[in-house]
């Protein structure tokens, strides 16, 4: 008996079409690193004197560490319970390119908790002093630096999935790999806030982006077949 | 001789640097050393308790 | 041809020896060429116009620097050797370079520290050179750790190699990243010491410590390198007679 070919178009949709219904099912899950992204974000007020002017000197910073932070709290998330479950064993196994199946679960993974914070993003920042005018130039800059992050954090937690619970060594794999994220992300919001033309530091989140999209997927199919192993 | 040991007023700086440089060159060579010995007697341990198993 | 040699070289018995031999052959140079370059640093070099007998730590601090990043690169080369060719001695050689270059990375930094005072008035400066060691120092502990909690050695050396290559990737981003940064936010401190026109006097000594750092690397890691190995290579066959024909190897001369 010969089993039907699947192509991976079929698989990779299914997968998304999985993830996706488990991470509605317990949504709590998935709303956690928004709720701590606030939180950070509420943080740097209450720790300062909420004087607007200073606020909006420190914004870009809160807005930045904050999606960092929130975002590492997230990457346990992603291969976790697969990797116990076996289901990614069933993934490195079926025959189709892992690099995509991976790909789209970091897809996926963006969805739930990297579009969350660009769409909260702007709101947090308008809190911390940032005029409208910035909003726009916010918005691309938590776009492309989230997706960064997430390509980037997924490397970190296909290394460190089979270890038992251990938070802080994600973030010390993860950080210096997100530095560049931070230091343009937070120059692009300066600038944003400033009025003025942040075309370069958006540029290069955008290479960086372009670069996670590119190099991540084998770095991710490599994590995963030695954690599997 | 005074004055090398003063380095032009820089002493507090450059004599501790070179002292902490001798320590780490140090603390190397000395974990170098015992990391091989230490993977040398073990070695020895497994081999000898393989022979007294065949 | 080359590929002969080179896959000679991967053999652990062989590596083992080669190892054992060389070692002294790199210790005793190194130490020779850092005494002559101290000498000719601390003694023999006029003091710097602009910093004065200060500038003596570069003789330290250089090296240690120095150390820090080609100890990266080779750690992060064999681990891709490992990976590529699954060869055991690669991963050996990648595992001992990890407490070398970390432990020259937190020199680099502390010498940089103590130099930086005098000079920039200041025990740190979010410069670009600092920065980027600091968060080169948290790439080797990364490394360390993810190796330590591991408990397969296999598996630590798979997932290690991979950090270490992706780590590599990325220390060129994190280099000029913090160029770029640093230089919207101040003006860079350099250190100006006459550097496109330092006199020879100047010059050699930092040259002979750079070539008797590098030796003496050469010299720690063959050492590490035999342990790891040892430590790899389980039942073998040839650690018997290895062990058995230099009981302790010449490294217990030093």
């Amino acid at each position: 008996m010969t089993l039907p070919r699947v192509g991976f178009v079929s698989a990779a949709s299914a997968l998304v079409a999985r993830d996706l219904s488990l991470a509605l099912r317990r949504s709590g899950d998935s709303l956690q690193p928004l709720g701590f992204f606030l939180v950070v974000c509420t943080l740097f007020p209450l720790a300062l004197d909420p004087q607007l002017s200073l606020l909006r000197d420190i914004a870009p910073a809160a807005l930045w560490v904050g999606a960092l932070l929130s975002s590492l709290l997230a990457l346990d998330l992603l291969f976790r319970e697969d990797a116990q479950d076996g289901t990614l064993e069933q993934l490195a196994l079926c025959g189709l390119p892992l690099q995509g199946l991976l790909l789209a679960k970091t897809a996926v993974h963006w969805l739930l908790t990297g579009l969350p914070l660009v769409l909260i993003g702007p709101l947090a920042a308008s809190a911390l002093g940032a005029p409208a005018a910035a909003m726009p130039g916010i918005l691309a800059a938590l776009l492309l630096g989230t997706l960064a992050l997430s390509l980037i954090g997924a490397v970190g937690a296909g290394l460190t999935m089979s270890l038992k619970r251990n938070g802080s060594l994600l973030a010390l794999l993860v950080l210096p790999l997100a530095v560049p994220v931070l230091i343009f992300g937070a120059r692009a919001t300066v600038l944003a806030i400033a009025g003025e033309s942040l075309a370069a530091p958006l540029y290069l989140l955008a290479a960086i982006a372009v670069l996670a999209a590119t190099l991540a997927p084998w770095a991710l199919a490599a994590a995963v077949r030695i954690g599997l192993e | 001789m005074l004055r090398f040991l003063q380095m032009g007023g820089y002493a507090r700086y450059v004599w501790p640097s070179y002292a902490l440089t001798a320590l780490v060159v140090g603390l190397n060579v000395r974990w170098a050393l015992a990391s091989v010995r230490a993977a040398q007697s073990e070695a020895r341990r497994r081999l000898a308790s393989l022979k007294a198993a065949s | 041809m080359a590929w002969v040699w080179f896959h000679r070289f991967g053999s652990p018995p062989h590596f083992y020896r080669l190892a054992t031999r060389l070692a002294p052959w790199f210790a005793w140079p190194a130490a020779l060429l850092c005494l002559a370059g101290l000498v000719g640093g601390l003694v023999l070099a006029p003091p710097d116009y602009q910093q004065g007998d200060g500038f003596r730590i570069i003789y330290v601090h250089a090296p240690a620097a120095w150390l820090s990043l080609m100890v990266y690169v080779v750690m992060a080369a064999s681990a891709a050797v490992g990976l590529i060719w699954r060869m055991t001695v690669a991963y050996s050689v990648a595992a001992s370079c990890a407490p070398i270059g970390a432990s020259f990375t937190a020199l680099a930094l502390a010498t940089g520290m103590l130099w930086g005072r005098p000079m920039w008035g200041t025990y740190w400066e979010w410069d670009p050179r600092l920065t980027s060691e600091l968060l080169l120092l948290f790439l080797y502990l990364g490394y360390m750790g993810l190796r330590n909690a591991i408990d397969d050695v296999g598996r630590a050396d798979r997932a290690s190699a991979l950090l270490a290559i992706v780590g590599v990737v990325n220390v060129p981003i994190i280099h000029y990243s913090v160029i770029w940064w640093n230089s919207l936010h101040q003006a860079p401190s350099v250190m100006k010491f006459g550097r496109p026109t330092m006199p020879a006097a100047m010059l050699v000594p930092l040259l002979l410590m750079l070539a008797g750092f590098t030796a003496y690397f050469l010299a720690l890691l063959l050492t590490r390198a035999r342990g790891e190995l040892l430590r790899r290579e389980r039942n073998a066959r040839w650690i018997g007679e290895a062990l058995a024909s230099a009981p302790t190897g010449p490294g217990s001369a030093c």
